[in-house]
C-alpha cells in the first residue's frame, strides 16, 4: 500500500511539471466555503473586477477580530467609493458557533461578503495559523500585505497599501 | 519506514525547489506554508502545583509546506515535540520526544471532482457522525490517512467518499474508517432543469451520510461488534430572514472504554433556528445526545481518535475568569438549549449615540438524561426529556459601546452554574458563580492604545448528590477556590507592538494559611507578554505564573497545568 501511495505521489508530481494551459486563472486557491444562505461557494470564483480584495479570517468568539471588523465596517463605505476595494470575511467558527455567524453579522450591521469555512479548507489553503489574519490581494492573486493580529490603527496602514495598489492600476 | 519518510521528503524537496514563484494566494505554481514554534521554561512552584520538569525547557513546533500548480496540490507537515509542552498529551512526546512528518497529501481537483490521497480533513453535515480536523493549540489531530473523492456530477449535488485510518499521535489508529456523504442544494440542483423553480428567497438543502468503522474483536470475554455503522440525515432551509437547520444521527452499539462498555445504540438530534435582519440577530438551538461517543479504536479515551464531533451547547467565552469553569459536552448523554441575541442600536439614536451600541444576550442550559439500568450492559433513557440532573447553566449580557473614535467600552455580567462532578472530576461539587467584566480601550495618540480589563468572580461551592440535591459544601472540599479578581493592562503601538501585564488573584480561597496544614492559597498569578508582529510574523515572549485550568479552542478543551517560567512563541506564514 505504502509503495503504491508513493508511486502515486511521484506520478502526480510529474504530472504537475508537465506544462498545462490554464484557461481560467483564479485569484484564490480552490476550496469549498458556505455563504450565509448555506450555499456552497468555491473560493476560486472570488474576484473583484481587477480591483483589490481584502480577506480577513475571523471567528465570533475572537475579540480582536470583532474589534478589527467593527472598525473596518465603519470605514468600508468610504474605502469602496475611493478605491473599489472588496472586503471578504471568512469565519473559522466550527459547528459549535457556526449557527451564530449570520445573526451576529446582521446584528452588527456588517456590510462585508461573509463566508463560513467550517471544514478549514480555505484556512489551510491560505496558511492561516490563528485569527485575526488578513490579506490584501491584488488582481493577479499576489499577496501585497498580510497581518496576523489587530491593534487599533492597523487599518490606516492597510488603507495606505490599498491606495498604493489602486494608484498603480489606474496608471 | 524511516527510509520511506526520507524518500517522501526528497520528492517534496525536488518539487519545491523546482517551483519558482512565491507569495501568491492563487493556484498557480508556488510554495506556501506556515510554522509555529513554542518553547517554555519550567520552574518548580509548589504553591500553585507546578511540578518540577526534568528537561527544564520544552518545545513544540510544526511547519506546513504546500505546493500548488494548476489543479494539482501537495503538502506536508513536520511536527516536533521535544518534549511536548506540559499539558499536551504525553503520547505526543513519548519517552524521549518525537519528531516527524505527521501529515502529507496529494490532491488533484477540478470543478467536477477532487481526489486526495494521504491525510485528509472533512466534515459531514454538522459533524455529528464524522469530522476530522486539527486544532494545533490543543495538540489535537484526527486526520484520516487514506483516500478521499469528492464528486460534483451536476450542479447542486456533491458526493463524498472516503476510507482510511486515523492519526493517533505519531501512529495510526487500530480501526479502518469508511464513509460517504451526499449533499443536495435544491435551488442549484433545480436550475439544471430550468430557471426559477424555487424562489431565490427560499433555500433548501438536504443531506445524508454514513460512516462505518472496522476493528478486530480480540476481547477474551465479550463479543464485540467488529463493524460499527453510523448514519445521519440533515436538512437546512432559509426563508427570507428566517433559517432552520436540523440533523439526526444514529449509531449502532459499540461498547468501548469511553462509553463504559454499553451495548446501547447511540443517537443525537440537533435543531437550530435563527432570525436575523439588519441590526438584530437571534439564534435558538437545541441538542440532545445519547451514547454518541464514536471512535475508531474502542480502547481510546480523552481526545484520542474521535470520528465525530459533538460541540458544547454553551457560549465560548474568552474572558480569562470565564475560562475557569468551561462546559464540555458529555458524549454519553445530555440535553441542552441555547439562545443568543445580538442587537445594535442605530447610530444617532438616544441609546446608539454617535457610533452605535451593541448588546449581546446569551442563555444556555444543559441537563443529563434520566436513565434506568436494564442489566450490566444496557439501559433505558429518555432521549428528548430534560433529566433531573443539571450539568450547566449560563446567562450573560454584554454591552459594547463606542463613545468616540478614541474611546470604547465593554461591560458584561454573567451567571454560571457548573456541575464540576459531572463535567470534570467527581469530588469537587458544583460551583455557582457571578462574574463582572469591564473593558476600556483608549487611543490616546495615533496608533497608540491603552486597554484595561477588570474582572471579578464571586463563586460559591456546594455539594450535590446524584438526584441533584444541593447542600452547603464542606469547607475543605477540594478546589474550594472561592472568589477571583483579574486585572489587565495592555499597550499597543500599531502595527507591531503589544505589551501587556496581568494578574489573577484567588483572594477568596478558603485556605488562608490558618486552616489545617495547608499553606495560604490566596495566590497571585502575575504575568506579562511582549508581542512583536511584522506582517505574518509574530513573536511572543511571556513570563510569569500561569494558573492551571482548562483551555478551550472551538468546542474542545484541554487541561493546562499551572506553570511558572518564560515562554517564547514564534509563528509565521509564507
Amino acid at each position: 500500500m505504502k509503495r503504491i501511495l508513493s508511486l502515486l505521489f511521484i506520478s502526480l508530481a510529474i504530472v504537475s511539471f508537465t506544462p498545462t494551459e490554464d484557461t481560467k486563472k483564479s485569484i484564490f486557491p480552490a476550496a469549498n466555503v458556505k455563504n450565509l444562505k448555506g450555499e456552497l461557494v468555491n473560493t476560486s470564483t472570488f474576484s473583484n473586477d481587477g480591483k483589490p480584495i481584502v480577506v480577513s479570517f475571523w471567528a465570533t468568539w475572537c475579540k480582536p477580530c470583532i474589534q478589527e471588523l467593527t472598525t473596518l465596517n465603519g470605514l468600508y463605505e468610504d474605502w469602496k467609493k475611493e478605491t473599489g476595494v472588496k472586503i471578504i470575511i471568512v469565519s473559522t467558527d466550527d459547528a459549535r458557533t457556526a449557527p451564530k455567524v449570520a445573526p451576529f453579522v446582521n446584528g452588527k450591521r456588517w456590510d462585508f461578503d461573509v463566508y463560513l469555512d467550517e471544514n478549514g479548507d480555505f484556512k489551510r489553503a491560505m496558511n492561516v495559523n490563528s485569527v485575526p489574519h488578513s490579506f490584501l490581494i491584488d488582481k493577479d492573486g499576489k499577496v501585497i500585505a498580510q497581518h496576523n493580529s489587530y491593534a487599533p490603527g492597523d487599518e490606516e496602514k492597510l488603507y495606505e497599501e490599498i491606495k498604493k495598489l489602486t494608484a498603480v492600476s489606474d496608471k | 519506514m524511516k527510509c520511506l519518510r526520507l524518500f517522501y521528503l526528497l520528492v517534496y524537496c525536488v518539487i519545491f525547489v523546482g517551483s519558482a514563484s512565491y507569495g501568491f494566494a492563487q493556484s498557480d505554481g508556488g510554495i506556501s506554508g506556515n510554522f509555529q514554534i513554542d518553547a517554555q521554561t519550567y520552574k518548580e512552584d509548589t504553591l500553585i502545583g507546578a511540578e518540577a520538569i526534568a528537561e527544564k525547557m520544552r518545545s513544540n513546533g510544526f511547519l506546513n509546506l504546500n505546493f500548488t500548480k494548476g489543479a494539482f496540490s501537495t503538502g506536508i507537515r513536520y511536527e516536533m515535540y521535544l518534549k511536548e509542552l506540559n499539558g499536551f498529551d504525553k503520547n505526543l512526546g513519548g519517552e524521549n520526544g518525537n519528531t516527524g512528518i505527521t501529515y502529507r497529501y496529494a490532491r488533484y481537483s477540478t470543478e467536477d471532482y477532487e481526489v486526495t490521497v494521504g491525510n485528509t480533513y472533512e466534515q459531514f453535515g454538522n459533524g455529528l457522525i464524522y469530522r476530522t480536523y486539527a486544532e494545533r493549540g490543543l495538540g489535537l489531530d484526527n486526520s484520516l490517512d487514506g483516500a478521499k473523492i469528492k464528486l460534483t456530477p451536476v450542479k447542486g449535488l456533491q458526493v463524498i467518499g472516503l476510507i482510511g485510518r486515523q492519526r493517533t499521535f505519531f501512529n495510526l489508529g487500530a480501526g479502518i474508517v469508511r464513509g460517504g456523504d451526499i449533499d443536495l442544494g435544491l435551488n442549484d440542483f433545480l436550475e439544471n432543469f430550468g430557471q426559477g423553480i424555487l424562489p431565490s428567497t427560499f433555500q433548501l438543502r438536504v443531506g445524508a451520510s454514513v460512516v462505518s468503522k472496522f476493528q478486530k474483536d480480540s476481547d477474551p470475554v465479550l463479543k464485540l461488534p467488529e463493524n460499527v455503522l453510523g448514519y445521519a440525515t440533515r436538512m437546512s432551509m432559509s426563508f427570507g430572514d428566517f433559517s432552520f437547520n436540523t440533523e439526526y444521527a444514529f449509531k449502532y452499539n459499540d461498547p468501548s472504554a469511553a462509553n463504559n462498555l454499553t451495548y446501547n445504540n447511540g443517537k443525537a438530534l440537533l435543531l437550530s433556528g435563527s432570525y436575523s435582519t439588519r441590526g438584530l440577530g437571534i439564534n435558538v438551538s437545541m441538542k440532545s445526545i445519547d451514547n454518541m461517543d464514536f471512535r475508531s479504536d474502542r480502547s481510546a479515551i480523552l481526545t484520542n481518535l474521535p470520528i465525530n464531533y459533538l460541540p458544547a451547547i454553551a457560549k465560548n467565552y474568552t474572558y480569562r475568569l470565564l475560562t475557569l469553569y468551561p462546559y464540555a459536552t458529555q458524549n454519553n448523554g445530555e440535553i441542552g438549549i441555547q439562545g443568543d441575541l445580538f442587537y445594535t442600536f442605530e447610530k444617532g439614536t438616544l441609546l446608539g449615540g454617535k457610533y452605535g451600541t451593541m448588546i449581546t444576550l446569551n442563555y444556555s442550559r444543559v441537563h443529563g438524561l434520566d436513565t434506568t439500568q436494564i442489566d450490566e450492559f444496557t439501559y433505558n433513557s429518555e432521549f428528548l426529556k430534560f433529566g433531573k440532573r443539571k450539568y450547566f447553566e449560563d446567562m450573560g449580557i454584554e454591552i459594547s459601546k463606542t463613545w468616540s473614535k478614541e474611546f470604547k467600552t465593554n461591560i458584561g455580567f454573567m451567571q454560571q452554574y457548573f456541575n464540576k462532578d459531572v463535567v470534570q472530576t467527581p469530588g469537587y461539587g458544583l460551583i455557582k458563580a457571578s462574574i463582572i467584566v469591564a473593558e476600556i480601550a483608549y487611543t490616546f495618540a495615533p496608533k497608540q492604545t491603552i486597554r484595561m480589563e477588570l474582572q471579578h468572580m464571586s463563586a460559591k461551592h456546594l455539594e450535590i448528590d446524584n438526584q441533584g440535591n444541593e447542600s452547603d459544601a464542606l469547607p475543605n472540599l477540594d478546589g474550594n477556590n472561592g472568589n477571583w479578581m483579574y486585572a489587565l493592562l495592555e499597550y499597543t503601538l500599531a502595527p507591531s507592538w503589544f505589551i501587556s501585564a496581568f494578574n489573577e488573584w484567588n483572594y477568596g480561597n478558603y485556605y488562608d494559611g490558618t486552616k489545617g496544614d495547608k499553606p495560604d492559597l490566596r495566590i497571585h498569578y502575575p504575568s506579562g507578554n511582549v508581542i512583536w508582529v511584522h506582517d505574518a510574523l509574530r513573536v511572543q515572549l511571556g513570563f510569569g505564573r500561569i494558573r492551571g485550568g482548562v483551555l478551550c479552542v472551538g468546542g474542545v478543551c484541554r487541561v493546562v497545568p499551572a506553570s511558572n517560567g518564560f515562554s517564547l512563541s514564534i509563528s509565521s506564514s509564507f
